[in-house]
């Protein structure tokens, strides 16, 4: 297990480094040249600035010098100035980083619980009208640009029926005390997470049913049937455990395209997360922020990969004699 | 292939997914012929309700442009990034998917990690990053979009040829000495090609959504109008104009709707044994 857990630390390593020298590159791409577009981001844009600007961050040095320079810079957590914000790129990420990981960690759990819950439903009764209905309704929100879905939201619990706050994260200037604040964070919460979720909602229900339909036919469900157990128990304890096993995969596949989500939801509900700050320096054309944006995300996806494949060893011991 | 319209037709998802595709393109391709109203053109007061005026059936923007236009002109935008971008992803993920799975070993190794590697990314930032870096247009969202949808293919086509290359047939063709790009293209990707239709319409459907996405957030080509650009150019005035925002969202959803029920109905006429045994 532990020589596991190394081995999938160090190729995450080398992932990340080769996402870091792609970011490098990427910041050669952007238009102009760096220093000129820092010192008009700076605001002065003189010969003397420039030039000292160009000193500063090694970019009169070749360019494996200036790799290296940028790979020690990203290894020791700094990631760069954003003249933008004025101020470090890591701090502004540092910031913002836990509303993030609030919405996208909640959003995963309800995403999760209900699509198994409907995938298993729908499974159960297939054929029926009630597997229909979770396929029609799994089908639609599958097909729903998430950004659509959150201004729904609004238009019907912030503007039609007055339920639910449109934006934020908090009520501005309210200094709650202690638990209202929590119940405050949460009503805030509530339609980012529900937005966000609903999609992935809508692919764990379909992966659910299919995988509880194939697994439903193998032989050990038939045994189980002939020893007797009853039905809610095999389908419990026999086919939704192993039904959950390609969940656990697509968890892992989606991490990529949930911190995609976010960066959509949180600009709809302005909440102040790190997607919301990769918006805005994308508004400001802000490269440095947008790469140092880039790589934590990157950063991010990484380390929930390695835990969904933790995950999978855990509920597939299988696994571990394949190996 | 008489047989595969006839079981494309027999699955209800396939012919509804049919008739919007159809519908969608040939409002993509006649409609701008039939009204020529210019989506980006004033033609009524700011804020005109729908179903006002039957010349501005959908109402107006909040700079008087006639919605219905934009939602006409927008199908060409999104059919065409997501037929496009999806084109250019087979283009780079089939040959990377056939040459890993026909070499194998070392040429396989090196391949399936560097695919690996752009699953890995996170893609819609990667694509946000690419398309801000890149300028805004029509080709660089085209081109990033494609970036970060090939890894799929390449999997996918990795996993068919490595089956099919053990097969007798491919064997007799080497035993009759024909050279390596013959046999993957002649013998090897034909026999390969059906679960990459079905994973090629799930995909136009992932792109228009991502194009809908990067465009919502500002980065569409800004000469062309679009669905995304739409919304999230009505997304500040919700409050006081929804169908600015509801109308080229519910285009979008048809439009993706419809290409994911074809990429069901074309799994159910192209794997039959498969869909079979999933009922």
């Amino acid at each position: 297990m532990l020589s596991f857990v190394a081995q999938r630390v160090l190729k995450g390593v080398i992932v990340l480094l080769a996402i870091v020298v792609l970011n490098f590159f990427l910041i050669r791409l952007a238009p102009g040249d760096p220093a000129v577009v820092m010192a008009g981001e700076a605001g002065a844009s003189d010969q003397i600035f420039v030039q000292q600007l160009r000193e500063k961050f090694g970019l009169d040095k070749p360019l494996p010098e200036q790799l290296f320079i940028y790979v020690k810079g990203i290894a020791t957590l700094d990631l760069g100035f954003s003249f933008r914000q004025q101020a470090p790129v890591a701090k502004l990420i540092a910031e913002r980083l836990p509303a993030t990981l609030l919405l996208t960690l909640t959003a995963f759990a309800i995403s999760l619980a209900l699509g198994v819950l409907f995938g298993t439903f729908a499974a159960g009764f297939a054929g029926t009208f009630l597997d229909t209905g979770i396929t029609i309704f799994a089908l639609i929100f599958y097909a729903t640009p998430i950004f659509w879905v959150a201004l729904m939201g609004i238009l019907l619990f912030s503007v039609t029926v007055d339920w639910l706050p449109s934006f934020g994260y908090e009520t501005v200037g309210a200094n709650l005390p202690g638990f209202a604040h929590v119940i405050d964070v949460a009503k805030h919460l509530i339609m980012p997470a529900m937005t966000l979720g609903l999609f992935f909602m809508a692919t764990y229900t379909r992966m659910t049913r299919a995988s509880m339909l194939e697994v439903k036919r193998l032989d050990f469900v038939k045994t189980a049937r002939a020893k007797g157990l009853s039905d809610s128990v095999i389908q419990r304890r026999h086919v939704l455990r192993n039904a959950l096993l390609p969940v656990v995969t697509l968890a892992g596949v989606h991490a990529g395209t949930l911190i995609g989500g976010a960066v959509i939801t949180e600009t709809v509900f302005a909440w102040p997360g790190i997607g919301r700050l990769m918006y805005d320096a994308l508004l400001q054309r802000d490269y440095n922020l947008l790469l140092g944006v880039f790589v934590t995300c990157s950063v991010m996806v990484l380390i929930f990969n390695l835990i969904t494949d933790l995950v999978y060893r855990l509920v597939d011991p299988r696994i571990e004699f394949a190996s | 292939m008489k047989q595969f319209w006839t079981s494309m037709l027999r699955s209800p998802s396939g012919v509804i997914g049919l008739i919007i595709l159809l519908l969608a393109i040939s409002i993509a391709v006649f409609g701008p012929l039939l009204f020529p109203n210019s989506p980006w053109r004033m033609v009524q007061r700011p804020f005109l309700p729908p179903f006002t005026l039957s010349t501005v059936p959908l109402g107006t923007d909040a700079l008087g442009r006639d919605v219905f236009a934009g939602m006409i002109f927008g199908a060409r935008v999104s059919l065409l990034v997501g037929l496009i971008s999806t084109l250019a992803a087979l283009v780079v993920g089939i040959p990377i998917g056939a040459m890993a799975g026909y070499f194998g070993g070392k040429v396989d190794d090196a391949l399936m990690r560097f695919t690996e590697f752009f699953q890995t990314i996170p893609s819609f930032a990667l694509a946000i990053v690419l398309v801000a870096i890149l300028q805004p247009s029509i080709y660089s969202i085209v081109a990033s979009i494609a970036v970060v949808s090939w890894p799929p293919v390449a999997r996918l086509v990795r996993g068919e040829v490595l089956s099919l290359r053990t097969r007798e047939y491919v064997q007799a063709a080497v035993v009759t000495g024909q050279s390596h790009s013959w046999i993957i293209l002649r013998e090897i990707l034909p026999n390969a090609l059906s679960p990459v239709i079905v994973l090629a319409s799930l995909m136009v459907a992932t792109a228009i959504l991502l194009e809908s996405s990067l465009s919502f957030l500002g980065l569409g080509d800004p000469n062309l109008i679009s669905w995304g650009y739409m919304v999230g150019a009505g997304r500040t005035v919700i409050r006081q104009a929804w169908w600015i925002t509801v109308f080229p969202g519910v285009a979008i959803l048809i439009s993706v709707l419809g290409l994911n029920l074809i990429g069901e109905g074309l799994n159910d006429a192209l794997n039959p044994r498969l869909s079979r045994e999933g009922r």
